[in-house]
C-alpha cells in the first residue's frame, strides 16, 4: 500500500490547476483524494504529478435559482446530505449521497471526484442521469456543459478531457407533484452499490405524468429503463412492477458476490421498490 | 473492601489507546533502522528459473537483495516449523524463502531491504523472477482426486494426515438399526483473519553481542523465540529477545511463526542494523494463516423417540501449501473431540483428511475447530428437529447430558467436567420471547412477502488449551502450561510477571481483578507484565481462551504461595504458629485473636527488611508457578438467531440475537460481554458474509476489503447477553474462557434461522456465506 513515486502540486485557482495540468503530461486531479489515493496506493494509478484542487473554495457549494440546484465540483458528500437547498428543491440527490461510504468517506470525498472517477457501483451517476442534469467543464478554451446521460461512457470512462477540469453539475429542481427515490443494495465488502435504483415520478390529478428509472451497478454505465407506460396509469403496483421489469442490460457486471444475471434481476425489484417510494413521495 | 472479581471494572488499557499513545511495532523506530519489502510469487504454484536481483540493487538507498541462495549462504536450518504433530503426519519442508518450487501466491521469493519503505517496494518491484507457472489446486475436494496437481511430492494424493477418533463399527450399527436419519454435505468457508493492525516486525541484530531484539506482533513471544531460533534462525535461544508491544488483534493470526518475520530476522544479521517490516493489508490477506475451509459430510441416526443413536462426520480439511504453526491440531484435537457437543451420543466416528493445496496455510482462527465441529452437530440438529417432528427445541432437549451425568465421558476423548444446560436453553426461549415469534412466523407464511426464521445453536467448546495429559494421549508432542511471578514489593503494591501475551483482550484489568480480590487489595496496586521474553520467565500465550483459565489461575496459585509465605512472615512476627493465622482482606489474623494482626503492608516491608529472621525463613515474597490445568474448561450455551429473508432478493435482515452464554465465574462482566460481541460478530461475519475466494488458477479472487467483507457495525444488531453459571470444579477460580465463545455458536444459528425461514420452500441446506444471490437462487430452484 505504497504509491509509487509521485509529485505534488497544490493549485490555488481553477486558472492555476489548467495550466498544471497542460504543464504535466499524464498529471492526475485530485479533489477528495478518496477514488485516487486507493488506485495509486495499490500501484493500479502511477501519475507523476498529482494536482490537488481540494482546496478551491470557488468550485464548492450548493445553490439553486431559476428551478435549477447547482452543486460545485468539490463539494463533499456530507454537505450533500445535509443540504437544506437540496432538500428543499432535490432530495434524492441528497439521499443517494447520504448512501456513498461511511462518515469518513462523505467528509472528504466530493461529488465531482465521484463522477469523474466513474466507478459503476457509484451511488451519484444514476440520480444524476435521472435528473437530466448537465456536467459542466471548464479548459483553457472556454467551458462546455455535457447531459449527465453523455458524461459516463464506460468504465471508469467520462466525457472529461485531458485539459479540463469538472466544475459543477446543474440539475433542475423537482417541481411539484414529483416523487423520487434512491435505493441502494449495497456490497457488504466495498460499500458500493451493487444496484443502485433511482426513479422518479410525477403525478397529476391522480394521474401519472412523467416517470423516470435509472439503475446503476448492472452495467458499466448507468442504465435507464424505459417506464413511460406507466405515463397515463394511477401507478399501481401492478403497473410499477411490469415497467421496472423492462430494465435490460447486454453486458451486465459480475463479480463474486453477485453475478450478472442476478444484478439485473435485483434491478428490477429495486426499480419496482423505487418507482414505489417516489409514487408515494409524490 | 468490596470485591473486585465479578466486576466490571474499566480496561486500565484503554485511555493510552484510545489517545492514540499506545506503541504498536510500526510505531517503533530505531537508529539506523532500514525497511524490507518481500517479493511474492503472484503464482499460486511455479517453479523458479532463476531470480535477476540487480534491477533492484542497482537503486540508489537498496542495501541487499536476498533470496534462498542467501539462506543457505547463511548457514541456518532456513524452515518454518509445525509446531504441533499427528501420528504419520507428512512435513514437507517449508523454507522461509522458496527455492525452486512456489506452492501459493504471496510464497516468499527474494526480500529488498532499503533505506525507506518507498524505495523497497520501488525496489522489490524490479526483482526480476522467471518463473514456470504449473498447474495449481486450490479446493481442498479438488486436490483429493486421482490427477490433482501434487503440492508436495513428499505427500501422495497431497494428503499431509489421515486421522480418525471414535468407534466406526458402532456408529455404522447406530445407522442400521435408526428410527431417523439426516445428512448433509456442508463447506465450511474459508475465512482471512483480519486483525486490524496487520503483521509487522522490528528485527534489531547487534553483531558486536550477538544478541537480536525482535518487536513484533506476536500472541506467543517465548513460542515465536522457540521457533525463530531453533528452526529459522539457528541463533542460540539466550541470545534473542522478544518483544511483543501492543499489539492490535489477532484471532489466532499472531500465534504462528512466519516466514516473513523470520525474513527481516535474517536481513537484520546480515546488515548488523535493524530492519522493519510491515504487512500491507494485500500481503495480510495472502500470508496470514486463513480459517476453517473444510468439506464435510456428516449424518445423525436416532431412535424412534428422536434420541440420538450415532454420528458419522467425514472431513477434508484444508491445510494450504504449507503446514502452519498448529494446523494438524485444529481440524484433529480441536474438532473430533467436540463433535458430542451438548448431547449423550453413544456411539460417534469422526474422520479427517488434512489436505494439501495451493493456498495461503490453514490454522487456529477464533474458534479453531470448534466453531467447525459446533456447525456441524447443531446443523444436524436442527435437521433432526425436522426429521422427528420433534423441533428444534425439544430434540436438543431431549438428547441434552443430564445435569447429574458429569463428569461425562464423551466417544471423542473429553471429558466434559460440569454442565447443565437446560437452563441456558431455558433463558433464551423466554429472552427472545419464542411461541410469539412462532405465531409470527406462521403468519408471515399465510401472507407471503418477507419470511422470518429462528436458529437455535447450543454448543459446547473445550477451551483453556490444553491440559498436557490429554492432548499428550491423543498425540501432541506438547503441552500447554502457563506460567505466572507474583511479587510483591516491599510496600505491598504487585507486579505480575505473566504468559499470557495479551493483543487486545483486557488481560491488564482482569489479571489485577484476580490479583486485588484474591489479596484484599486495590487493583490499582497490581501492574501487570507480559509480552516480553525477557522479562517474562516462559509463557505460552494467548490463544484458544486460555488466558483466564490456565494463566489467571497460574496467577491465582502464585498468589496462594504468596499468602502462605506472608503467614510464616506475619508468624514469625507475631510469635505464633503458621498453622494458626487466617488471611482474610488484606491481614494475616491469628485464628481466635482478632487483636493479633498485621497488614500486607507491614508483612511485605519486614519480608524484604528480614534483619532477625529464623533459619528456615527466606527473605523475599514472590512466587512463581506453573500451572498445567487437569482438564480443559467446558463453556456452554444457547443461542437464538432470528432473521428475515426477502424471497424476492434473497437478503438477509437479523431481527434479534440472543445468547445465553455459561463461562463459569465471570472476573470482569464488561470485557466478558465484550468478547462476546466481537464473537458474534466473526461468526455472524462467516455465516453471511466473509469468504476466502479462491480461482481456478489459485489466485486469491477476495484479497482485498473490497471483496472479502467483514462485518461493520451497520451490519449488525444490538445482542442480547444474559449467562448462566456453572463454575469449572478443576481450577482454583472456577472460569471458562469466552473468548471464542461467540464465534463457536454464532454461524450454526444464523444458518440454522435462514433455513427455517425458507423451510416452506423446501430448502434444508445452503453453504455459507449464505449471501443474497445463494438465497435467492435457493429459493427459485
Amino acid at each position: 500500500m505504497y504509491p509509487a513515486q509521485f509529485d505534488y502540486r497544490r493549485a490555488g485557482s481553477v486558472d492555476e490547476a489548467l495550466s498544471l495540468l497542460q504543464e504535466n503530461e499524464d498529471a492526475k486531479l485530485m479533489a477528495g483524494g478518496h477514488s485516487l489515493i486507493p488506485m495509486m496506493k495499490l500501484r493500479l494509478a502511477q501519475p507523476p504529478v498529482v494536482i490537488d484542487i481540494g482546496r478551491l473554495d470557488e468550485l464548492k457549494g450548493i445553490s439553486e435559482a431559476g428551478g435549477s440546484v447547482r452543486v460545485g465540483s468539490l463539494t463533499t458528500h456530507a454537505d450533500i446530505a445535509a443540504s437544506d437547498v437540496l432538500a428543499a428543491h432535490c432530495p434524492v440527490l441528497a439521499e443517494a449521497a447520504g448512501h456513498i461510504g461511511d462518515a469518513q468517506v462523505r467528509n472528504r470525498g466530493t461529488i465531482g471526484g465521484n463522477i469523474a472517477h466513474a466507478d459503476p457501483g457509484s451511488d451519484i451517476p444514476p440520480v444524476l442521469v435521472l435528473l437530466g442534469a448537465s456536467v459542466h467543464l471548464q479548459s483553457p478554451s472556454g467551458t462546455r456543459s455535457v447531459a449527465a446521460g453523455d458524461f459516463f461512457q464506460d468504465l471508469l470512462m467520462t466525457d472529461v478531457g485531458e485539459d479540463e477540469i469538472l466544475t459543477h453539475v446543474d440539475a433542475p429542481a423537482l417541481g411539484a407533484g414529483t416523487g423520487a427515490a434512491y435505493l441502494k443494495f449495497e456490497h457488504p465488502a466495498s460499500g458500493y452499490a451493487v444496484v443502485g435504483a433511482a426513479a422518479a415520478v410525477t403525478v397529476q390529478g391522480g394521474r401519472c405524468t412523467g416517470a423516470g428509472l435509472v439503475v446503476g451497478g448492472v452495467s458499466a454505465t448507468p442504465t435507464t429503463v424505459d417506464v413511460s407506460s406507466l405515463v397515463g396509469t394511477d401507478l399501481s403496483d401492478d403497473a410499477i412492477a411490469a415497467a421496472a421489469s423492462g430494465l435490460d442490460a447486454e453486458d451486465p457486471i459480475g463479480d463474486i458476490f453477485a453475478s450478472g444475471d442476478y444484478r439485473v434481476h435485483v434491478g428490477k425489484v429495486y426499480g419496482k421498490r423505487a418507482l414505489a417510494a417516489a409514487r408515494d413521495r409524490a | 473492601m468490596a470485591r473486585v472479581l465479578g466486576t466490571s471494572i474499566k480496561r486500565r488499557e484503554d485511555p493510552a489507546l484510545i489517545t492514540g499513545r499506545g506503541k504498536y511495532t510500526d510505531d517503533l523506530k530505531a537508529e539506523g533502522m532500514a525497511h524490507a519489502a518481500i517479493v511474492r510469487s503472484p503464482y499460486a504454484h511455479a517453479r523458479i528459473r532463476g531470480i535477476d536481483t540487480s534491477g533492484a540493487e542497482a537503486l540508489p538507498g537498496v542495501l541487499a537483495v536476498l533470496t534462498a541462495r542467501d539462506v543457505a549462504a547463511a548457514g541456518i536450518p532456513g524452515v518454518v516449523p509445525v509446531g504441533w504433530l499427528l501420528p504419520d503426519l507428512k512435513t514437507p519442508a517449508h523454507p522461509m524463502i522458496a527455492a525452486d518450487t512456489v506452492r501459493h501466491v504471496g510464497d516468499a521469493v527474494a526480500v529488498v531491504v532499503a533505506a525507506d519503505r518507498y524505495l523497497a517496494r520501488d525496489a522489490a518491484e524490479r526483482v526480476a523472477v522467471d518463473y514456470e507457472p504449473l498447474d495449481a489446486v486450490a479446493d481442498v475436494v479438488a486436490a483429493l482426486e486421482d490427477d490433482a496437481p501434487a503440492v508436495h511430492e513428499e505427500a501422495p494424493g497431497n494428503v499431509a494426515f489421515d486421522w480418525e477418533i471414535g468407534e466406526r463399527e458402532s456408529v455404522d450399527a447406530a445407522f442400521a438399526s435408526a428410527a431417523h436419519t439426516v445428512e448433509l454435505d456442508l463447506r465450511n468457508n474459508r475465512l482471512i483473519p483480519h486483525a486490524i493492525e496487520p503483521r509487522a516486525v522490528l528485527a534489531s541484530y547487534d553483531s558486536s553481542t550477538g544478541e537480536m531484539t525482535i518487536h513484533m506482533t506476536s500472541q506467543n513471544p517465548h513460542v515465536h523465540r522457540l521457533l525463530m531460533t531453533l528452526a529459522s534462525l539457528g541463533m542460540p535461544e539466550h541470545k534473542v529477545r522478544i518483544v511483543a508491544p501492543e499489539v492490535g488483534g489477532g484471532f489466532g493470526s499472531k500465534i504462528h511463526h512466519y516466514a516473513d518475520e523470520a525474513i527481516v530476522g535474517l536481513c537484520s544479521m546480515k546488515l548488523d542494523r535493524p530492519v522493519k517490516w510491515t504487512a500491507t493489508r494485500t500481503e495480510t490477506n495472502l500470508t496470514d494463516a486463513h480459517g476453517r475451509d473444510h468439506s464435510t459430510r456428516c449424518a445423525l441416526a436416532l431412535d424412534a423417540d428422536g434420541r440420538i443413536t450415532g454420528l458419522r462426520v467425514d472431513t477434508a480439511a484444508a491445510m494450504g501449501a504449507y503446514l502452519s504453526t498448529f494446523a494438524p491440531a485444529v481440524p484433529t484435537y480441536l474438532y473430533g473431540t467436540l463433535m458430542s457437543g451438548q448431547y449423550d451420543i453413544p456411539a460417534i466416528h469422526c474422520h479427517v483428511t488434512g489436505v494439501f493445496t495451493h493456498t495461503t496455510p490453514v490454522d487456529a482462527y477464533r474458534g479453531a475447530g470448534r466453531p467447525e465441529a459446533t456447525y456441524v452437530v447443531e446443523r444436524l440438529m436442527h435437521l433432526a428437529g425436522e426429521a422427528t417432528g420433534l423441533g428444534p427445541v425439544e430434540v436438543r432437549r431431549r438428547n441434552f447430558v443430564s445435569p447429574d451425568a458429569f463428569p461425562y465421558q464423551t466417544q471423542v476423548a473429553l471429558a466434559y467436567d460440569s454442565g447443565n444446560y437446560g437452563p441456558a436453553m431455558d433463558r433464551a426461549l423466554e429472552m427472545i420471547g419464542y411461541d410469539d415469534l412462532r405465531s409470527q412466523q406462521a403468519s408471515r407464511r399465510d401472507n407471503g412477502g418477507k419470511q422470518i426464521g429462528i436458529g437455535f445453536s447450543s454448543y459446547i467448546e473445550a477451551c483453556g488449551l490444553a491440559p498436557s495429559a490429554v492432548v499428550g494421549s491423543l498425540g501432541a508432542q506438547a503441552g500447554q502450561w502457563e506460567s505466572a511471578d507474583v511479587r510483591v514489593h516491599p510496600t505491598a503494591s504487585v507486579t505480575v510477571y505473566t504468559g499470557s501475551s495479551s493483543h487486545g483482550q483486557g488481560h491488564e484489568t482482569t489479571f489485577s481483578q484476580i490479583v486485588a480480590d484474591r489479596l484484599g487489595i486495590e487493583p490499582e496496586a497490581v501492574e501487570v507484565i507480559h509480552g516480553d521474553t525477557d522479562l517474562v520467565q516462559f509463557g505460552m500465550g494467548t490463544y484458544g481462551s486460555r488466558s483466564a483459565a490456565v494463566g489467571g489461575s497460574a496467577i491465582a496459585r502464585s498468589v496462594d504461595k504468596i499468602i502462605e509465605k506472608g503467614k510464616k512472615i506475619a508468624a514469625h512476627l507475631l510469635e505464633a504458629s503458621a498453622d494458626d493465622l487466617e488471611y482474610e482482606d488484606g491481614n494475616f489474623r491469628v485464628a481466635g485473636s482478632p487483636d493479633r494482626s498485621l497488614g500486607l503492608g507491614d508483612v511485605a516491608l519486614q519480608a524484604y527488611l528480614a534483619h532477625n529472621y529464623p533459619d528456615d525463613l527466606e527473605p523475599g515474597l514472590s512466587a512463581t508457578s506453573f500451572y498445567d490445568p487437569a482438564n480443559f474448561t467446558y463453556p456452554f450455551g444457547t443461542h437464538v438467531c432470528v432473521v428475515e429473508v426477502d424471497t424476492e432478493t434473497g437478503s438477509i435482515e437479523l431481527l434479534r440475537y440472543a445468547a445465553v452464554d455459561d463461562v463459569g465465574n465471570v472476573i470482569n462482566p464488561m470485557i466478558v460481554d465484550g468478547q462476546l460481541h466481537g464473537g458474534l460478530a466473526q461468526g455472524i461475519g462467516q455465516a453471511l458474509w466473509e469468504n476466502a475466494v479462491y480461482d481456478d488458477s489459485g489466485q486469491l479472487v477476495s484479497g482485498s476489503l473490497m471483496d472479502y467483507a467483514v462485518p461493520k457495525i451497520h451490519n449488525l444488531i444490538p445482542f442480547e447477553l444474559d449467562r448462566t453459571t456453572t463454575p469449572c470444579p478443576h481450577n482454583p477460580l472456577g472460569v471458562k474462557g469466552v473468548g471464542e465463545a461467540g464465534a463457536i455458536a454464532s454461524p450454526a444459528a444464523v444458518v440454522n434461522a435462514v433455513v427455517d425461514a425458507l423451510s416452506p420452500f423446501g430448502i434444508s441446506h445452503i453453504d455459507m456465506p449464505l449471501t443474497p444471490e445463494k438465497v435467492w437462487r435457493a429459493v427459485n430452484s
